[in-house]
């Protein structure tokens, strides 16, 4: 038995891994290129969840839903973009931070207005209902599969496009040294505008794929958001190697640690305060896990290349 | 993120020159002046809950001031800044819970764990620069309110009520809304001329140097590393005393004190005001108070004004309140 919630607890892992590889991504492809820091990414895989709500709910479609929701995210992202985002790039990084807090201010209220401040859901589609029989007899969720399953193939995608593509190599280029690629004479604010894009979609599909298993509510983004953080951080800035890797770490440490800390700390101490331990050292583990690897090296553990 | 480049362009200059013109000498003064006669107003028929804003906003502008004696004259951009603030009024709410109010057992147990904590995450913090260094700062702030949110034997997720208010030798010196005012002034008053003199020391002279330059200041031998990660500590203090009034105004504790929004909030006092002019922070922290005050009396979504506001204000403005004073009295250096 104990096997079997290990293995449902390692998917788990897994997923809660893959959806913050997605929101990371994208944030550290715009760190690394633009050198910009957007804490309004994590409003925007919120926005994604939102907008996922209202599509499916009108087409009654998930995969329409999920196209028309993608397609708005984007388009919202481009209008941010245009309006504040752009004049951000030459700014310091205080400005960065003020201005994309003050938007976060404004699109989480925002979202209450809209949609109210009460939870809302997705219905998992139909054709991804029903239970997978997993060895040892447990089920687990085929969504949950498919979330996985979609996770990889875009992260499989966003790999061939920055390694194999001629707008990856700018982007990689970008990332080691954005002002000799524009001196080459590569429109760099082309570059960033398709650098932001990017980054938009994934945020806003990984809060479309969420929503069907997770509440979507306003503030859902500010969480994801400084997970993502500690995923760049820990996998080095502005590389996609490192936030993959730093993603299914902290997915897999946050969610193991949660469920199991309790009964590894039963092992040394009484069952209240191993409960009370657990609970305050689970929440904590990431962040202790992310000093660790910065005490090690602070430049994370697969910095993106050409940077020192 | 080669070391030699980024810092020179990241900060406004004015905060780099001597602290000689007449405004810097003549605004904290009549900032303090005026705040020492607002309590002569409120004799005079203003209401008193200004008293009480007052209050509340001079003891975020002791957190604000620290926050700017790192981020503005440092250069550092903390976003974890709410995390002392909390261990400040955590420390406060425990023990006062625990049956200890005597507040000269309160401010040393505060001190010593908010120089802690910042000396542990200040050396972790510090191996990075620019944008990691905001990540991790606000990673640690965000560790320590799930802490807070763990601390079930002290209320949780839904904070801890305080019966009692902190004494000194027995006195109740909080009783008094008045007192009050004159004790969170009196401090930040403190605060203020600590913070004024440290700047001004040879400390504080490579602090600023290491902001424009950290590679020469190496370079000319200093440890910019234990520089920084001294006025990281001692910021993160000073902000824990902030935590230990707000304590006793509010009578209340919970995480939401440590979130990371209020971290943010912290950082928009001080480039509200002007960031590196320390008297700034007061100005900004007093505005923002304010301003909060009046746009939640409008409506419930004052924070959908709110927010665009901010985001204005950082792409038209530069140099926040302090700024704009300097520029009444005409330009400078040609």
């Amino acid at each position: 038995m104990t096997t079997s919630l290990l293995l449902v607890q390692l998917l788990n892992g897994l997923q809660f891994g893959i959806l913050l590889f997605l929101v990371a991504a994208g944030l550290t492809l715009v760190f690394g290129v633009m050198d910009f820091i957007n804490l309004a990414h994590g409003v925007q895989y919120m926005l994604g969840a939102y907008l996922a709500v209202t599509f499916v709910g009108l087409t009654g479609s998930f995969l329409l839903g999920l196209a028309l929701a993608l397609a708005a995210a984007l388009l919202l992202g481009l209008v941010l973009e245009f309006l504040v985002f752009r004049h951000l790039y030459e700014r310091d990084h205080l400005d960065q931070v003020l201005a994309t807090f003050g938007l976060i201010l404004l699109l989480n209220q925002a979202v209450k207005m809209v949609w109210g401040a009460a939870p809302l859901s997705v219905p998992v589609p139909e054709f991804l209902s029903g239970n997978v029989q997993l060895l040892g007899g447990v089920l687990y969720p085929v969504y949950r599969f498919a979330l996985i399953g979609a996770g990889l193939g875009v992260g499989a995608l966003l790999w061939f496009v920055v390694e194999k593509t001629r707008t990856g190599m700018l982007l990689r280029a970008g990332a080691s040294n954005a002002p000799m690629v524009s001196a080459l004479g590569v429109d760099i604010r082309k570059l960033f505008m398709i650098v932001f894009a990017f980054g938009t979609m994934l945020a806003g599909f990984a809060g479309a794929m969420a929503a069907p298993i997770l509440s979507v509510e306003p503030g859902m983004g500010d969480a994801v958001l400084i997970l993502a953080f500690v995923v760049i951080v820990v996998g080095g800035i502005g590389s996609i190697r490192g936030a993959f890797v730093g993603a299914l770490i902290v997915g897999l440490v946050d969610t193991l640690g949660r469920s199991f800390m309790n009964d590894l700390l039963r092992l040394f101490m009484g069952a209240a305060s191993a409960r009370a331990t657990g609970a305050a050292l689970s929440s904590m583990l990431i962040y202790l896990v992310m000093a660790a690897v910065l005490f090690v090296r602070p430049e994370g553990l697969l910095p993106a290349k050409g940077r020192s | 993120m080669s070391a030699v480049l980024p810092t020179a362009t990241q900060n406004p200059p004015a905060a780099s020159r001597p602290a000689a013109s007449p405004a810097r000498r003549l605004a904290p003064l009549l900032i303090f002046g005026l705040l020492a006669l607002l309590p002569l107003a409120t004799a005079l028929g203003l209401p008193s809950p200004w008293l009480t804003l007052v209050t509340r906003a001079m003891i975020l502008a002791i957190a604000a001031l620290s926050l700017d004696l790192i981020l503005g004259v440092g250069g550092l951009v903390s976003f974890g800044h709410a995390a002392f603030v909390g261990i400040g009024a955590y420390g406060a709410g425990i023990l006062i819970t625990e049956g200890q109010t005597e507040i000269l057992v309160a401010l040393p147990v505060v001190l010593v764990a908010c120089g802690l904590f910042a000396a542990v995450t200040g050396y972790v913090s510090l191996r990075t620069r620019g944008v990691a260094f905001i990540m991790i700062t606000l990673a640690f702030g965000q560790m320590a309110y799930y802490f807070a949110q763990a601390l079930s034997a002290y209320g949780g997720d839904d904070g801890l009520t305080l019966y009692e208010k902190s004494t000194l030798f027995g006195r109740e010196i909080f009783a008094n809304r008045t007192g009050f005012y004159y004790i969170a002034l009196g401090t930040l008053a403190l605060c203020y001329w600590l913070a004024r003199r440290l700047v001004a020391s040879r400390f504080g002279r490579v602090l600023r140097a290491a902001r424009e330059n950290a590679v020469r200041v190496t370079v000319t031998g200093y440890e910019v590393d234990h520089v920084r990660l001294g006025a990281y500590v001692v910021s993160g203090m000073m902000a824990g005393v902030s935590g230990l009034l707000l304590a006793n105004q509010t009578d209340f504790v919970s995480p939401a004190f440590i979130s990371w929004q209020r971290s943010g909030e912290l950082i928009f006092m001080v480039v509200l005001g002007g960031v590196g002019s320390l008297y700034g922070a007061v100005l900004g922290a007093l505005a923002f108070l304010v301003a909060e005050d009046v746009l939640s009396g409008l409506t419930q979504h004052w924070k959908a004004i709110f927010g665009p506001l901010i985001v204005l204000f950082v792409l038209f403005t530069r140099g926040g309140i302090a700024g704009m004073m300097g520029k009444l009295r005409g330009p400078r250096h040609g």
